[in-house]
C-alpha cells in the first residue's frame, strides 16, 4: 500500500470577487503528504496557506484540480464527513472554536456529531484531555482558561474524534510565547504518536523540527524540502520576505565572519556545541 | 468591571434538588406555577409556603439569594399591590379625597402580591439549582416530541448552548473595545441620556462586526468537527429517571392533592 495520506493534484482555488476580478488564492499546487510525517507550511499573509489548509478539510472546494484525503475526494459530498473525521483542524482564534460553556461538553461535541455512543465519548474525553495534560480542567468554562490552554482544549476536541491527520492553521498566532511553546510541544508529541501533522504558521522557529518545509508564495509553492535544504536558500527566502530562524541566521552570520560552522544546524543545542568546540580550538 | 456579571443565577450545590432530572424539574416547576392559580385563599397559600420552604431548605440555596431574586420585580409587586388596594370595592376602611381603601382591597392586594412572590420564588428555584448547560439539554429533550410538528428542538438548544458559551467572550470583547475607544478619547459616562446613547455607537458597531466574525469562525470550526445538525447525533449526557425523580413526582402529587382538597372544602371559610 502506498503511504501517501494527502494527495493534492493541480489544485487551483479562486475567490469569487463580486466586483473585482477573481483572485487565485491557490495556483496549480501539487503535493503529496506522507502518512506520519510532520510538514510545515509557511508563507506571508495572503500566500494562500490558510486556504490550502481549508481545502484539505473540504471547507473550501477546488476550482480546478483535486484533493484526496485518505483516498477520499473532497468534492465527493458523501465522503465529506469521513474526510473531516480523518483530518481534524485546529484554528487560529482560541475563542472562536470552542462550542460549549464546559470543557467536557466541548470535547464531546465532535464525537457526538459522528454518533459515538455516550460511554465511549467519556473514554475519549478522558484520553484526549490526558494527552494535552488538561485533565484537571474538565469541568471548567473556556473563558476561565488562558489562550494556550484554550488551544490545548481545541486540540483535545480534535483528538477526541480519533483523526489520522491534524491540520494546525496558525494555532499560535494569537498566543503568548508560553502558550506557543505549550501548543508546539503537544504537536510534537502527537507526531511521535503517529499522527500526521500539518502545521501552517508564520513563525520560522516552529518549522525546524518538521520533516518537510513548504514555502508558499502568492498561491504557488516557492520552496519545498527538508528544513536544512529550505533554510540553506537564504537569498531566495529573503526575496520572499521571510526571515530565517534565529539559529540559522546566527550560524550563517558566524560562517560569514570566517568561523568554521558546518551547514545544516537546526537547533540551539547543536549550534551551542559547535561554538563551544570552536572556542576550544581557538583558545589553543 | 463587566466581568463581574454572573451568568444566570446558578447556585452550585449537590443537593437532591440539584441532582433531580432536569426534565422532571422543568415540568414540575411548570405545574407548580399552574397550581398557584388554583389556590383561592390564604390557607392554600400556607400549604404552598410550607412546601416551598421545605424544597428551599433541602436545596441548601441560602434564603437571601432567593430574596435577592425578588428585587428586580419589587416594583411590579408594589404596583399590583397598590392598584388592587385602590380599585376594589367593598367595606370602606379609610377614605381621603379620591383615595378609598377597603377591607377587600387589602385582602386582594395581599393575595396578588403573594401569588407573584410564589411564582417568582418557585421558578427561580429552578434556575438556582440547574446548570444552564443542563437546562438547554433538558429543554431539548422536552421539545423533542414536537420535532414532528417542525419545532426545531435541537437547533434551539444549540443556539442556547452557543449563547451561554459566548456571553463571557462578548463581555470581554466589549471591555476591550471600550478601553480602546476610551484611549482614543471616547466618553461613555457624561452627558444626558440621548448623548450617552449616541456615544455608545463607537462601542456597538465594532462589537457587532466582531460578533459576526466570531460567528463565521465558529461555524467553520463546527463544520470541521463534523457538525451537521441534530440528526444522527449522540448525546454525552443522557437523562435517566432515578428513584429520587419518582419520589419527587410522588411528593408533588401529594402537594397537588393537598391544594385540591383545600380548594374543594374551603377550609378558610370554615375557620372564619
Amino acid at each position: 500500500m502506498n503511504n501517501t495520506i494527502i494527495n493534492i493534484e493541480n489544485l487551483t482555488f479562486e475567490y469569487n470577487g463580486h466586483d473585482v476580478e477573481s483572485v487565485k488564492a491557490l495556483n496549480k499546487i501539487s503535493l503529496e503528504i506522507k502518512k506520519g510525517s510532520k510538514t510545515s507550511i509557511i508563507g506571508r499573509n495572503g500566500s494562500g496557506k490558510s486556504t490550502l489548509a481549508k481545502a484539505i478539510n473540504a471547507l473550501v472546494l477546488p476550482t480546478e484540480g483535486r484533493v484526496l484525503v485518505a483516498g477520499f475526494d473532497t468534492r465527493d459530498e458523501d465522503r465529506i464527513w469521513d474526510i473531516r473525521k480523518t483530518a481534524g483542524m485546529v484554528f487560529q482564534n482560541p475563542d472562536n472554536q470552542l462550542v460549549s460553556a464546559v470543557v467536557e461538553d466541548d470535547l464531546a461535541f465532535g464525537p457526538e456529531n459522528i454518533g459515538v455512543p455516550p460511554e465511549q465519548i467519556r473514554v475519549r474525553i478522558r484520553e484526549s484531555l490526558e494527552s494535552v495534560d488538561m485533565m484537571e480542567h474538565i469541568k471548567m468554562a473556556p473563558h476561565m482558561l488562558s489562550g494556550g490552554q484554550k488551544q490545548r482544549i481545541a486540540i483535545a476536541g480534535v483528538l477526541a474524534m480519533h483523526p489520522d491527520i491534524i491540520i494546525f492553521d496558525e494555532p499560535t498566532a494569537m498566543l503568548d510565547p508560553e502558550g506557543r511553546h505549550e501548543v508546539m510541544e503537544i504537536a510534537a508529541k502527537l507526531h511521535k504518536e503517529g499522527i500526521t501533522i500539518l502545521n501552517i504558521t508564520h513563525f520560522m522557529e516552529e518549522t525546524l523540527d518538521s520533516d518537510r518545509v513548504i514555502i508558499l508564495d502568492r498561491g504557488r509553492i516557492a520552496l519545498d524540502g527538508t528544513p536544512a535544504e529550505v533554510f540553506s536558500e537564504s537569498e531566495k527566502l529573503a526575496s520572499l520576505g521571510l526571515k530565517l530562524p534565529f539559529v540559522i541566521e546566527l550560524a550563517n552570520g558566524l560562517r560569514a565572519k570566517g568561523f568554521d560552522i558546518p551547514q545544516g544546524i537546526l537547533d540551539e543545542t547543536a549550534l551551542m556545541e559547535e561554538i563551544c568546540s570552536l572556542g576550544g580550538r581557538h583558545a589553543g | 468591571m463587566l466581568r463581574d456579571i454572573t451568568l444566570g443565577q446558578y447556585y452550585p450545590g449537590y443537593s437532591v434538588v440539584h441532582k433531580l432530572d432536569t426534565r422532571i424539574k422543568i415540568i414540575l416547576t411548570f405545574l407548580y406555577m399552574i397550581s398557584i392559580f388554583l389556590v383561592g385563599d390564604f390557607i392554600g397559600y400556607a400549604i404552598i409556603f410550607v412546601c416551598l420552604a421545605a424544597v428551599i431548605t433541602i436545596s441548601k440555596v441560602p434564603a437571601r439569594f432567593i430574596l435577592r431574586g425578588l428585587k428586580p420585580v419589587f416594583i411590579i409587586i408594589a404596583f399590583t399591590f397598590i392598584l388592587n388596594m385602590l380599585m376594589t370595592n367593598g367595606k370602606v376602611l379609610f377614605e381621603w379625597h379620591f383615595i378609598r381603601i377597603t377591607v377587600e382591597g387589602i385582602y386582594n392586594a395581599l393575595f396578588m402580591a403573594c401569588r407573584i412572590i410564589f411564582l417568582i420564588v418557585g421558578s427561580s428555584l429552578l434556575t438556582f439549582t440547574t446548570k444552564p448547560v443542563k437546562m438547554t439539554d433538558g429543554i431539548e429533550s422536552l421539545l423533542k416530541p414536537l420535532v414532528r410538528f417542525k419545532v426545531p428542538a435541537h437547533e434551539l438548544a444549540m443556539m442556547m448552548t452557543i449563547a451561554l458559551r459566548f456571553i463571557p467572550t462578548l463581555l470581554e470583547e466589549t471591555d476591550k473595545i471600550m478601553k480602546a475607544q476610551m484611549a482614543r478619547g471616547a466618553d461613555f459616562e457624561s452627558g444626558n441620556l440621548i448623548k450617552r446613547a449616541k456615544n455608545l455607537i463607537p462601542l456597538f458597531i465594532p462589537l457587532i462586526v466582531g460578533a459576526f466574525r466570531m460567528a463565521g469562525d465558529l461555524a467553520m470550526a463546527m463544520e470541521a468537527r463534523c457538525y451537521r445538525g441534530g440528526e444522527g447525533r449522540t448525546k454525552l449526557h443522557s437523562f435517566k429517571i432515578r428513584r429520587r425523580d419518582i419520589m419527587a413526582i410522588i411528593l408533588f402529587l401529594v402537594y397537588v392533592a393537598a391544594i385540591w382538597l383545600e380548594r374543594i372544602f374551603h377550609l378558610q371559610s370554615l375557620l372564619f
